[in-house]
């Protein structure tokens, strides 16, 4: 096991940026999260790391040893592919024994490891069978027992469970990650779900047009977003535009909003603050001052959507529409077209400057 | 598979009567008459024509066994279909990888031009313009006598070499074409999977790329060494004295000897030979795909 270092790593495709000038340090044994849209750099840092393509620029190390220009085959990592990439020629067993036997361990070391791996993956009795002959679940779970069996530096998952349905993704996810803390491996997971990254991952990299965005642990990232595409990629999230007042913003129309969390911006210059939409209390009638939730805004409900355990309103506040989340308490539901107070605290009010 | 032939079936099969006919059609006329015209005919003595007298007989079949100059230029055949066969694979096989895996859009299509142009010109033609790139004097012998600094002779006319060349050039396209589409349908996830699991360049073609165009390597091997084995156009014209094969003595009877009888009956045999070959490397090649 070892950690993995970039530092500084671009790459150009023609006039193409796909990465720029990336940094980021995987600790030993975490488990990572790269998160983005489509086209964001996340895919190509993962196979410059692999080594599939070399950087144009900056230094790649894993364990401490330099290997930006060390073919794949020598890096000593394990791939899981979105397609999972079994050879469809091969059994199960012999997919899992690929690199071990090209590697030319003997024979009855290959075939006790495979029997390992394959049972960590909860497929011990399935060796025989052909790719074609499982299903998409199981298929990955082969992948994944090949790309951990010759035991690995690191591990990189590019999108895998993409191609899986919600109620088998879920199980995937846990399994995953069970699989991960019980051999402890440096696993970099490449996803554009964020509820993915949210919850499997001890720490996550947002990229977005070839640059990182921000890095942390998910809690971190949520409550503390550092730009307003932090705040709305991962989760949802409120955003208010205006000119910084030292304590919060100041709205174009005059209302301030304070902040007591996020970056602090010189007074007067342009700023943002996000609130996460379940952060948000909604009442009606008259509004009474509350300490607590200090920031309060008037507006007319517009859209009510119910999703069962909780209730999404749509807010219609002086050309702004803003979310919020209710859970489903058995309270009385608000209507469309009711007017309603909106407040909120500080705290949970996010400073961002200007980008 | 099964069960969409199942239904298929149920359906009846007269609804893709008018489908099927005007093929079936063409082949009993062009080929299926004609062709047990050419069994009855290796059963007679000669040829029903002009009032001659004929017979039934098995002294065509039995000439195969009783004369050894037929078995061994069969065998010379075979062993050229197999030489032209390997050489094919060895320059074909190559050149579809790059087409599939390293060329990308415009270098692609002319590549890929170049390489179907021989279909595009006359067979004839085609094997002259090499008589005269290979005789002595020629353009190869004067090209290289040219660059180099001392005198060789380069005289591959009428030689077994020249055979080779005339018939590789002919039936390389078949091998680069079948390759190509197998090799193109393998994932070049499949690829990237077998190196990050520690294998060589070296190590995924023979492990992975190999087995998986195996199914294009046999259709191309069995498109070129079939009619390569009962070839007489280019062992003619390229071998001249040494160009004596099967397919040429064959050649002989129908156009020369007029012992159609005969030819038939070498044909024939030629077939079953070709077909017992096939039967017996199915379950290896089988196996390799």
């Amino acid at each position: 096991m070892a950690g993995v270092q970039v530092a500084n790593v671009s790459r150009s495709f023609g006039a193409h940026k796909a990465l720029d000038d990336v940094s980021i340090d995987f600790a030993d044994g975490g488990f990572y999260a790269l998160l983005g849209p489509s086209g964001s750099g996340k895919t190509t840092l993962l196979r410059q790391i692999a080594g599939f393509d070399f950087p144009d620029s900056g230094r790649i190390a894993i364990g401490g040893e330099s290997v930006e220009r060390v073919p794949v085959e020598k890096r000593r990592i394990g791939m899981v592919f979105q397609n999972y990439a079994l050879f469809p020629n091969m059994s199960v067993a012999d997919n899992v024994a690929f690199g071990l036997s090209v590697r030319g361990e003997p024979k009855a070391t290959i075939a006790t490891e495979v029997q390992r791996a394959l049972d960590l993956v909860q497929l011990g009795k399935l060796g025989g069978r052909k790719p074609h002959q499982l299903s998409g679940g199981q298929r990955q779970r082969v992948a994944l027992a090949r790309a951990i069996v010759t035991k690995p530096r690191v591990l990189l998952l590019d999108e895998p469970l993409g191609a899986l349905d919600k109620a088998l993704r879920v199980d995937m996810q846990i399994e995953l990650k069970r699989i991960q803390r019980e051999i402890g491996i440096t696993t970099i997971f490449v996803t554009h779900d964020q509820e993915e990254a949210l919850t499997m991952s001890d720490r996550i990299g947002i990229l977005r047009d070839g640059r990182l965005v921000q890095e942390g642990p998910p809690e971190e990232i949520y409550d503390r977003p550092e730009s307003e595409f932090a705040a709305t990629f991962l989760g949802d999230a409120n955003i208010f535009r205006g000119n910084a007042t030292g304590s919060g913003i100041k709205l174009p129309d005059g209302t301030t909003i304070a902040a007591s969390t996020g970056a602090s911006v010189p007074a007067g210059a342009k700023a943002s603050c996000a609130v996460r939409p379940e952060r948000i209390r909604i009442t009606t009638g008259a509004a009474k001052p509350d300490p607590a939730n200090a920031n309060m805004l008037r507006g007319q409900v517009s859209k009510r959507i119910f999703a069962g355990n909780n209730s999404t309103y749509f807010v219609d506040r002086d050309g702004q529409t803003l979310k919020v989340i209710v859970q489903n308490t058995g309270a009385e539901r608000l209507a469309e077209g009711q007017p309603v107070v909106l407040s909120w605290s500080p705290d949970s009010t996010v400073l961002i400057a200007a980008a | 598979m099964a069960d969409q032939l199942a239904i298929g079936s149920r359906r009846g099969l007269r609804p893709a009567l008018p489908l099927l006919l005007p093929a079936y059609l063409w082949l009993t006329v062009a080929i299926f008459l004609p062709l047990s015209a050419m069994v009855f005919f290796s059963f007679m003595t000669d040829l029903p024509l002009a009032g001659k007298e004929w017979a039934f007989t098995l002294g065509n079949y039995a000439a195969f066994f009783s004369q050894s100059l037929y078995s061994t230029l069969l065998f010379a055949s075979l062993r050229l279909g197999l030489e032209v066969t390997l050489w094919c694979v060895v320059i074909g096989y190559p050149a579809a990888y790059v087409l599939a895996k390293v060329l990308k859009g415009r270098s692609r299509e002319a590549i890929f031009l170049l390489v179907i142009l021989p279909f595009w010109s006359n067979g004839l033609v085609r094997i002259f313009s090499w008589a005269m790139v290979l005789r002595e004097g020629g353009i190869l012998d004067t090209a290289l006598n040219a660059v180099l600094p001392f005198k060789i002779n380069i005289d591959l006319m009428y030689s077994y070499p020249a055979v080779i060349i005339g018939l590789v050039h002919s039936y390389v396209p078949y091998m680069v074409l079948t390759c190509y589409l197998t090799l193109q349908a393998i994932d070049d996830s499949l690829i990237e999977a077998g190196r990050s699991l520690g294998a060589s360049r070296r190590q995924v073609l023979w492990r992975v790329i190999i087995p998986l165009s195996m199914p294009g390597l046999i259709a191309g091997a069995a498109l070129i060494f079939v009619p390569v084995v009962g070839s007489f156009m280019e062992p003619r014209i390229l071998g001249g004295r040494t160009g004596t094969f099967y397919g040429t003595v064959i050649e002989d009877q129908f156009v020369a000897v007029f012992n159609w009888p005969l030819g038939a009956a070498l044909s024939f045999i030629l077939l079953a030979v070709v077909l017992i070959i096939l039967a017996l490397a199915a379950p290896v090649l089988r196996k390799a795909a």
